[in-house]
Parts: structure tokens; C-alpha cells; sequence
């Protein structure tokens, strides 16, 4: 991948990112001011949280949500709790 | 299909991208790229989505990505998909591909219409999604012609004269069904099942497709982040963003609200409408009330629910 | 083998289209190019040509959708003039900025306003600067040889650039001339097949094109832009020998027409050089050593070699189809005294705009300019460094 301090000569023609999906090694995790903590025991496994997670972060695996957050990524938006039907989720001060 | 089926395909749009926290047009995006069964190819106007998922050298997209300008995201996607379907006619490839162009209000209402009206007219077989925020928020939330009518915007703001924006909303939705392709939706992410089951419809139609969906923004509405969800929700419920589909021709209502709520529930929550509830511009509210009263006959008249 | 035809310019480069045979061409029509895009609309729809023709809605979207057919993977053209050229301003850049290889005919025609559609340059020296190779053209048979040899310089792994392969309005793109065009499958040969490095339509490797680049790469990427401008002169020269096997044609960088003694001369670009070497011919007559400069690839601008070619010469007249308004000369000549300053030549350089709007321009007037530069070239003194010629008071 494209480093920074990369020279010209360096980095692909014509503004070109080559791989794709890459800003995951981005971390937007330090925006947060307020953390989602997921509460499995009260979870239904809705998924709605999932969904609407504009961030990508409410992990799920095999259909099942009780997987993890990715506190990478998550900015703390609050939209999961928010929508979780059972309250299941909480915001938490950083 | 159930919202944990969906969520055992792979995700298309990582995290990681610089959407501001709570935006919508992250959720929309999500949920429609997870309708896509092949690999896609994205085309993005100018603005908020683009600027943030593609941010040199990194790019949220999973899948191959254009960029070209603010005003030619439906032409950029028509060049495209012509490409494919040149080297397809001979011989040179036999891949699958998904084509979808996505602009903001401004890149299709205003800017891109004739972009994007052109392409559907011509048929390309690619899908239009329009993540409509109702306004320019990439450059700091100027009206645009989806803005609605009265918000307090940078360039129509509320004044001592002036109460914010002074014209209703143009109808895209409707003027792509006058185009007469084969379909066209309007949809909601509070609906995440209605949304996706629209964008797959969108994919799988032969020849072009056009979603208008309400994309929350928090920082231009001026509401708090973790209410964008419900704003939506809120919004169809008002009437005010209603979800229909028209398909070959064919208007159908996608939500009916059990009880009609009053438009001040859509507007009481977002900063740029607060200047309506001055005294002075009670009657503006009015207004408003019965244009989305009457918009609301009129999508229920044509898709026969009367 | 190749085959004598006659044939108007526009006829002759719809044939060099279909004969480069691309992937997609989205074009709009505009006088004076109409006839070029309609004679190829034919091609498409009697299946002469493999070609996804998009019948864009403006040359905005002509020259999006190209970028679009282009950054996919596939070979792309489109061709306009004046006001459609101006239209695609915006995206011209991106097709640079972006290192598409696509090649666009351009009919010269005057940019509005007032509203004219004959010939001048305003529209191709408006995106003189835009990244985009320029060719002109004497007439139509050059216009034909330089398009299809504009495809392999474009699409060189050293430049990967595209080209405005530029021919006169009306006076070429509507004059009917004996040409000679190649064998279909001699252009297929030469033009070969088109692989791009990095393409949207692979699923394998996705990739993200035209991302938000600030200030930590903008200006690298830059300056790969100003690397591969660097090397279209050598891949010029080199597609243009290889193009001389097939076609027995002779192309450089420009032509020097009885340049070598002579002691006078004017540079000039586009069919007016035709009329030049007319004026040429008579003056030689005369005893007159007067000779003439044309210039064939203006966009990277030949400078070092131009200089080279004039230095000698005691005055020489730049003719410019186009204003700057700047009050510092036509575009041509801008760039012609700029390339002088750096080389050990002595001699006077004036300018003389003319044939704006499509006003012709006559063998006498050109005669006129050669008047003017033995005069200074005897005294030593120049009246007025920029002059308007055929212009009424
Ligand atoms: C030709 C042109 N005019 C203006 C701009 C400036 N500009 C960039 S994005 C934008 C607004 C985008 O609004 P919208 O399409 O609604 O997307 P949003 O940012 O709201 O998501 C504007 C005005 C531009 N980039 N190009
Ligand atoms: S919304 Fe709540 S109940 Fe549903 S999956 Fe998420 S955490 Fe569990
Ligand atoms: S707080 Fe926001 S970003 Fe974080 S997981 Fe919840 S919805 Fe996603
Ligand atoms: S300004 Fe609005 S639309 Fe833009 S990223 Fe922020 S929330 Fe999203
Ligand atoms: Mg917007």
C-alpha cells in the first residue's frame, strides 16, 4: 500500500487505489466520545443494530450479532442503541 | 429475507471511512450494496459519500469505484457499463457485473439531472441510487431543490425577513417515473428489509433502475446522531417521505402509517427547522401541513389505495 | 496496402474510427464535427464496427461516459468542436488527471460569443493546458495519419495520455480531397489490442479511481502527469517511424518547409500551412529565402527542437487562429518566444492574428507577413510585435 512520504515514482499512475477495501486500516475509533457496550444476555439477535450501523461495526457472524463491536471503526453514533428494541446496548463514556 | 440472513453475505462498504458519526448515507449504502449478487462496479458524484469513503490512499469500497465529477456520476456509469457491454458482445469477457451510479440531492436533483436523465433514458442496465440529505452538506449545507421547504440552510437562511427556504421540494422520484423505465422506488432506512428488497429488484431489472432513498445528516439537520433512524421513521409517518414503488408503470404504496402523525413531529426535532415555531411563522407550518396533506392524496390516488 | 479515396475530412476520420474500431464512442453532435458522427452512427448500426455507440445528452456527458468506458478497461474515443469542447472542460482534466488514453477529433471551429461555427482555434487553444496531447493537421490525409497514430502514442506505457487529434473546420472537416487510407487490417495491426494496467471492470483486483488526493499525493501524481507529457516527443517520433512502414508517410514533430537557407519564416499550424507554402513557393521565385515552420504536435509544445529549427533566421512571424486577450500575443506565439529565450538565436519574432471566426486567409496576406519581416530583417526594426492581419478598421 500507498505509504506516507511515498514519491512519485513510488505510487500508481493517475491517482489509482489499487487495493480495494483498504481504509479498514484506517481507524475511525478515536472519535468516539461515547462507546456502545452490548449487553449479550438481553440481546434477541434482531440484527437491527446491525443494519443501521452506518459505520459497519456491529459485527455479526453465522447470523449472529453476539459476535463483537469493532471498536476500530465504531464512532459512537449511538444509532444501535438507540433502535435495539430490548435495550440491550448502552452508551458508555469513553 | 430476514436482517440475519442478510448479514451472511460479505460486507461491500468497511468501516474506516470518514462519514461524519450517525450519517446516513453510510447505512443506506451499506443496505443497498448488500442486494448486489455480483461483483459491482460504483460510480459516486461529488460530495459527501464520495469525499469520505475515498480518501487517497485509502478506499472503503470493496468493490471497483469511479469517481469522475459532481454533475456526471449517471454519464460516467453509462460510459461503463457500455464498456462492459462492448467487450461482453465480443467475447472479451463473460463476468457478471453489477453497474450503480449514487449521488447525492445536489449531484441528481440539481447538478446531475441531466446526466441522470439522459442515462435512463437511454437504458443503461445499471441501478440509480440517490441518498438524498436534502441539501449540499459536503460543502457546508446549502440549499439544494430537495432541500424541503423552510429549513434553514446557508444559502436560504432564516432571516428577519426571510424564514429559510422558500419553495416546496421538486418530486425526483416522481419525474424519474416519468421516464417510463422500468423501475423506479422510494425508500427509507428504517424499513432496512423494504430497502434492500427494492435494491435487489433495482439489480435484477433489465435496463434502469432509480432509487431515491432519505439519507439522515445529522450535522445539517441539525439533530442528534443517534435519531437519525427514527427521523426517517418519523418522516414516513408524517407523510412526508413516503415509500412506493412504481413498477413497469405501476404505483404501489410500500408503508401506510397506522395513524398519520402531524408534520411538527418531523420538524420539532431538527435544529433547521426551529425558526418555524416563532410565533411569527405559525402559518408557515400550516402551509407545509397541507402541501404534504395533499402530496400524500396524490401518491395514495395513484397507487389506488382510496 | 492502402487504398485512394476521396473524401471530405469528416468522411476521413469516421473511416480512421471505424478502421481504430474502439470499444465505445460517446459523442454528441456539433457542427462542424456532425458529419463525423453521423457517418460513424452508420458504421455502428450496419455493423461495420464492434463499437457501444452512447448517445450521450451533451459533451459533458460525452466526455464522462468516455472516461467512464475508458477507466473500465475498454478503448474509447469520442470527437466535438468549439462549445462542446468547452462543455467538456471540466472533465478534459480528469481525463489527464486520471492517465486515460483517449483520443477525440476535434473540428476547430470559433468559441462563441458572438455565436460562429467556422474555423478557428479559440476551442483547441482553450485546453492547450488541459493535459491532452494536440495534434494539428494540414488537411485531411494528415488528420486521418494523425489519429490513428495518436491511438498508439496515447496508450504507450511511457504516456498514457490522451490526444486531440485537431483538423481544420470546414476547410478540412467539409472539403473533399484525394487521400490515401490504409488497409482495415494494416490499422488493425498497428493499433493493436488495448490493455489497461488497472481496470474497473476486473473483479480480481478492484480498484478505486478518482479518489480525494490532497496535498500529501496531489502533487506527485502531478508530476507522473509532467513525466509522461516529457516523453511524448521521443514516443512521437517513434510511433510516427513505424507508422512511415506502413503508410510511406514521413511524420516528426513539425515539417520544415524550405527552412533550411532561409532568412524569413512563418510558423503556423492547422490548413493555413497549405496556404503558407504557397506564398512560400511564390517568394522563392521571387528570390525570396523565405521558408516555413509547421507544427504538428503543439501539446507538449516542441520547444528545444523548435528553437533549434528557427534559430538561424533573421525574423520570423508566428500565425495564431486564436487570441489570448492577455495582450501578449496569440498562444503560439507565446510559447514560441518563450521556447527562443532560452536558445543562442538572434532574430526577431513578431505575431500576427488572423482568421478568427473563419475569415480566410489569402496567399497575398501571408506574402504581406513575409514584406514585413525582410523589412525587419533589413532594418532591424519591429513597428508592433502583435498584429491583427485581415482585420477591417
Ligand atoms: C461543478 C461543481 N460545482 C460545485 C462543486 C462543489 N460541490 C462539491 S460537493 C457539493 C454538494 C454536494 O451535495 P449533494 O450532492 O447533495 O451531496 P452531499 O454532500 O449532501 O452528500 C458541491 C456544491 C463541485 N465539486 N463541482
Ligand atoms: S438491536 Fe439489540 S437485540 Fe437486536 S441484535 Fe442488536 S443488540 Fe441485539
Ligand atoms: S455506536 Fe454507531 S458506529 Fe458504533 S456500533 Fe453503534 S451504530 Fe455503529
Ligand atoms: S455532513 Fe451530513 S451527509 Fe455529510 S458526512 Fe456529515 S452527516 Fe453525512
Ligand atoms: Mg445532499
Amino acid at each position: 500500500m500507498v505509504k506516507p512520504g511515498d514519491g512519485y515514482k513510488d505510487i500508481p499512475k493517475g491517482g489509482l487505489i489499487l487495493e480495494a477495501g483498504n481504509a479498514k486500516n484506517y481507524k475511525t475509533g478515536g472519535w468516539r466520545t461515547k462507546k456502545p457496550i452490548l449487553d449479550k444476555e438481553t440481546c434477541i439477535n434482531c440484527h437491527r443494530c446491525w443494519a443501521f450501523c452506518p459505520d459497519s461495526s456491529v459485527l455479526s457472524e453465522d447470523g449472529d450479532v453476539k459476535a463483537e463491536i469493532d471498536y476500530d471503526h465504531c464512532k459512537g453514533c449511538g444509532i444501535c442503541a438507540h433502535e435495539c428494541p430490548v435495550n440491550a446496548i448502552e452508551m458508555e463514556k469513553e | 429475507m430476514k436482517l440475519k440472513e442478510a448479514a451472511k453475505k460479505e460486507e461491500r462498504l468497511t468501516g474506516g471511512h470518514r462519514l461524519c458519526s450517525g450519517c446516513g448515507a453510510g447505512t443506506v449504502v451499506r443496505l443497498v450494496m448488500r442486494a448486489s449478487d455480483n461483483p459491482a462496479v460504483v460510480g459516486c458524484s461529488t460530495g459527501c459519500l464520495e469525499v469520505s469513503t475515498t480518501i487517497y490512499p485509502y478506499t472503503a469500497w470493496e468493490d471497483s469505484f469511479i469517481h469522475n465529477a459532481f454533475e456526471n456520476v449517471a454519464a460516467t456509469i453509462s460510459g461503463v457499463e457500455s464498456a462492459y457491454r462492448s467487450l461482453r458482445n465480443q467475447g472479451k469477457m463473460d463476468e457478471d457485473f453489477d453497474f450503480i451510479a449514487i449521488g447525492g440531492d445536489g449531484g441528481s436533483y440539481d447538478i446531475g439531472f441531466q446526466s441522470l436523465s439522459g442515462a435512463m433514458e437511454r437504458g443503461h442496465d445499471m441501478v440509480y441510487l440517490c441518498y438524498d440529505n436534502g441539501a449540499y452538506m459536503n460543502t457546508g449545507i446549502q440549499r439544494s431543490s430537495a432541500t424541503p421547504k423552510g429549513a434553514n440552510t446557508t444559502t436560504s437562511p432564516a432571516g428577519e425577513v426571510i424564514p429559510g427556504k422558500q419553495q416546496y421540494r421538486k418530486e425526483l422520484t416522481d419525474i424519474m417515473a416519468a421516464h417510463n423505465i422500468p423501475y423506479v422506488a422510494q425508500a427509507s432506512p428504517f424499513k432496512p428489509q423494504d430497502l434492500m428488497k427494492k435494491a435487489k429488484k433495482a439489480f435484477e431489472t433489465e435496463g434502469p433502475a432509480f432509487l431515491n432513498v432519505l439519507a439522515p445528516c445529522p450535522r445539517g439537520w441539525r439533530s442528534k446522531a443517534e435519531e437519525g433512524i427514527e427521523l426517517t421513521k418519523i418522516a414516513a409517518d408524517t407523510c412526508f417521505w413516503p415509500l412506493f414503488e412504481v413498477e413497469n408503470g405501476e404505483w404501489k404504496l410500500n408503508y401506510n402509517p397506522k395513524a398519520k402523525k402531524p408534520i411538527t413531529d418531523w420538524l420539532e426535532p431538527q435544529g433547521r427547522f426551529k425558526h418555524l415555531f416563532k410565533p411569527e411563522n405559525e402559518g408557515l407550518i400550516e402551509e407545509i401541513q397541507e402541501h404534504v396533506d395533499e402530496r400524500w392524496e396524490t401518491i395514495l390516488h395513484r397507487c389506488g389505495e382510496e | 496496402m492502402s487504398n485512394q479515396v476521396a473524401l471530405t475530412g469528416n468522411e476521413v476520420m469516421a473511416q480512421a474510427m471505424r478502421q481504430i474500431n474502439p470499444d465505445v464512442v460517446a459523442a454528441y453532435p456539433i457542427t462542424p464535427q456532425t458529419a463525423m458522427v453521423q457517418l460513424f452512427s452508420q458504421f455502428v448500426a450496419d455493423g461495420k464496427v464492434d463499437t457501444e455507440y452512447v448517445t450521450v445528452e451533451s459533451e459533458h456527458s460525452a466526455m464522462s461516459a468516455t472516461v467512464g468506458a475508458s477507466a473500465a478497461g475498454s478503448r474509447a474515443m469520442t470527437a466535438t468542436a468549439a462549445n462542446g469542447l468547452a462543455l467538456m472542460w471540466e472533465v478534459l482534466y480528469i481525463a489527464s488527471g486520471t492517465r486515460l488514453p483517449i483520443v477525440m477529433p476535434v473540428v476547430n471551429r470559433a468559441l462563441s460569443g458572438p455565436i460562429n461555427i467556422h474555423c478557428d482555434h479559440s476551442d483547441a487553444m482553450g485546453a492547450r493546458d488541459s493535459g491532452w496531447i494536440q495534434f494539428f493537421a494540414e488537411n485531411g490525409q494528415e488528420a486521418y495519419d494523425n489519429a490513428i497514430q495518436a491511438v498508439r502514442i496515447s496508450e504507450h506505457e511511457d504516456v498514457r495520455l490522451p490526444s486531440i487529434v485537431n483538423l481544420d473546420g470546414f476547410i478540412i472537416s467539409h472539403a473533399v480531397e484525394n487521400l490515401e487510407i490504409l488497409a482495415d487490417e494494416d490499422v488493425e495491426e498497428f493499433v493493436g489490442d488495448y490493455q489497461a494496467d488497472n481496470y474497473l471492470l476486473n473483479s480480481e483486483d478492484p480498484i478505486a479511481v478518482g479518489p480525494l488526493d490532497l496535498q500529501d499525493f496531489y502533487f506527485e501524481h502531478k508530476m507522473q502527469q509532467a513525466v509522461a507529457a516529457s516523453n511524448v516527443k521521443d514516443v512521437v517520433l517513434e510511433v510516427a517511424k513505424e507508422y512511415e512502414e506502413i503508410s510511406g508517410r514521413e511524420y516528426g514533430l513539425f515539417e520544415e518547409y524550405k527552412l533550411d537557407d532561409a532568412e524569413v519564416a512563418v510558423v503556423a499550424l492547422g490548413s493555413t500551412t497549405g496556404t503558407a507554402k504557397a506564398a512560400v513557393d511564390n517568394l522563392r521565385e521571387q528570390g525570396v529565402k523565405a521558408g516555413l515552420l509547421k507544427i504538428r504536435l503543439y501539446r507538449p509544445f516542441p520547444a528545444e527542437e523548435i528553437a533549434n529549427a528557427l534559430k538561424d533566421l533573421d525574423a520570423v512571424a508566428i500565425l495564431d487562429r486564436a487570441d489570448t486577450f492577455s495582450t501578449t500575443g496569440g498562444p503560439v506565439y507565446i510559447d514560441t518566444r518563450a521556447a527562443l529565450y532560452d536558445s543562442d538565436a538572434d532574430l526577431e519574432v513578431v505575431n500576427y492574428v488572423y482568421g478568427l471566426g473563419g475569415r480566410d486567409i489569402k496567399v497575398e496576406e501571408i506574402e504581406s507577413v513575409f514584406e514585413d519581416l525582410q523589412q525587419i530583417a533589413e532594418t532591424g526594426n519591429v513597428e508592433q510585435k502583435i498584429n491583427y492581419l485581415g482585420v477591417r478598421e
